[in-house]
C-alpha cells in the first residue's frame, strides 16, 4: 500500500497534482450548491417581505 | 418534425431542464473519472521504458488542458450566438462557462508544473505552450473581470463577448505551439501531442478521464447558469414561485 502511495519516489508530484484536481473539482460544485440555496432563500424572503407590505 | 430550439432560449424553460440534466452529467462524470483513474493507476505498467511513475499526472493534465482550450471555444460560441440573436440565455451560458474554463486552465498549469519539475527539472519555463496557456488563463480572468466591472447586464454581456472573440486568437497559438508543422522552427520544451505513441492502456485511461472532465464541466456550468438565472430573473413571477428544496 505504501509502495502505491510512494509512486516510485514521485509520490509528492503525483499526489500534489491529483490533490489539487480533487480539491478544486469538489470545491466548485459545493460552492455553487451553497450559492444556489442562498439565492432561493433570498428570493423567498423578498417575496414574504413584499406580501406583508400589501 | 421541427424542434423549436428557441423554446429553450428562455430562462424559464431552460432552468428546469438544466436542473434535470445536472444529476445525469454529475453521475457520468464521477463514474468516468473514477473508472479512468482506476484503470490508469492499477491497470497500467509502473515503469515505462523512458518514463517513471510520474507519468500518471498525464491523466488529469491532458484532461484539464483539453477542457481549458475547448471551453474557451464553447464560451466564444455562446457569446457570438448572443451577439447575433440577442438571446439572454446564450450570454448567461457564456459567462457560466468562463469560471469553469479558468479553473481548468489553472489545473492544467498546476499539474503541468509538477510534470515539468519531474520530467524537465523545472517548474516553469517560458516555452510557447506554457506561455500561451498562461495567456489563456489571463483571458478568462479578463473576461470575468470585465463582466463584473459593468453593472448593466446587457452592456457587460456585449462588451465581454467582444473581448472573448478577440481572445479566440490564442487558441490556434496554443494548438500550434506544440503541433508545429516544422519541428526545427519552433523549439518547444513541451512534448508534441502524439496520441499514436502513447501506450494503449494509458491512452484509454486518458480519454476516459477526459470524457469524465467534460461531463463534469457540463454539470457545473449548468449549476452555475441556474444561479445566474436566479440572480438576473429574481424579479420575475416564475422565479418567485420556486420553492427551496430541503
Amino acid at each position: 500500500m505504501s509502495e502505491f502511495f510512494a509512486m516510485g519516489g514521485y509520490g509528492f508530484y503525483v499526489w500534489s497534482s491529483m490533490g489539487m484536481v480533487l480539491f478544486l473539482m469538489l470545491l466548485e460544485p459545493i460552492v455553487l450548491k451553497i450559492q444556489h440555496r442562498s439565492l432561493l432563500k433570498n428570493i423567498q424572503r423578498q417575496k414574504r417581505r413584499q406580501a406583508s407590505k400589501h | 418534425m421541427a424542434i423549436n430550439w428557441f423554446k429553450y432560449s428562455s430562462p424559464s424553460s431552460f432552468y428546469p431542464l438544466a436542473g434535470k440534466m445536472i444529476p445525469v452529467f454529475m453521475t457520468l462524470a464521477i463514474v468516468l473519472i473514477m473508472g479512468g483513474l482506476y484503470w490508469g493507476f492499477f491497470e497500467t505498467p509502473d515503469v515505462l521504458s523512458d518514463q517513471k511513475q510520474y507519468y500518471r499526472i498525464i491523466y488529469v493534465h491532458v484532461a484539464s488542458a483539453w477542457m481549458a482550450m475547448w471551453l474557451y471555444v464553447v464560451m466564444v460560441a455562446w457569446a457570438v450566438l448572443g451577439l447575433i440573436f440577442n438571446t439572454r440565455m446564450s450570454y448567461m451560458m457564456a459567462s457560466a462557462t468562463a469560471i469553469t474554463g479558468a479553473i481548468m486552465t489553472a489545473l492544467s498549469l498546476w499539474t503541468g508544473a509538477f510534470w515539468g519539475q519531474t520530467s524537465w527539472g523545472t517548474w516553469w519555463d517560458w516555452d510557447p505552450r506554457m506561455t500561451s496557456q498562461l495567456i489563456l488563463l489571463f483571458l478568462y480572468i479578463g473576461y470575468i473581470a470585465l463582466q463584473s466591472a459593468i453593472e448593466d447586464n446587457r452592456r457587460s454581456d456585449r462588451a465581454s463577448a467582444v473581448l472573448a472573440m478577440v481572445g479566440l486568437a490564442i487558441v490556434p497559438v496554443i494548438y500550434y505551439s506544440i503541433n508545429c508543422p516544422d519541428p526545427n522552427e519552433c523549439a518547444s520544451l513541451h512534448q508534441e501531442s502524439s496520441l499514436k505513441r502513447v501506450e494503449s492502456n494509458i491512452l484509454i485511461a486518458m480519454l476516459v478521464v477526459t470524457a469524465g472532465f467534460w461531463m463534469y464541466c457540463f454539470a457545473v456550468i449548468l449549476m452555475r447558469v441556474r444561479n445566474i438565472i436566479l440572480q438576473r430573473e429574481s424579479h420575475t413571477q416564475w422565479v418567485e414561485r420556486l420553492e427551496v428544496k430541503k
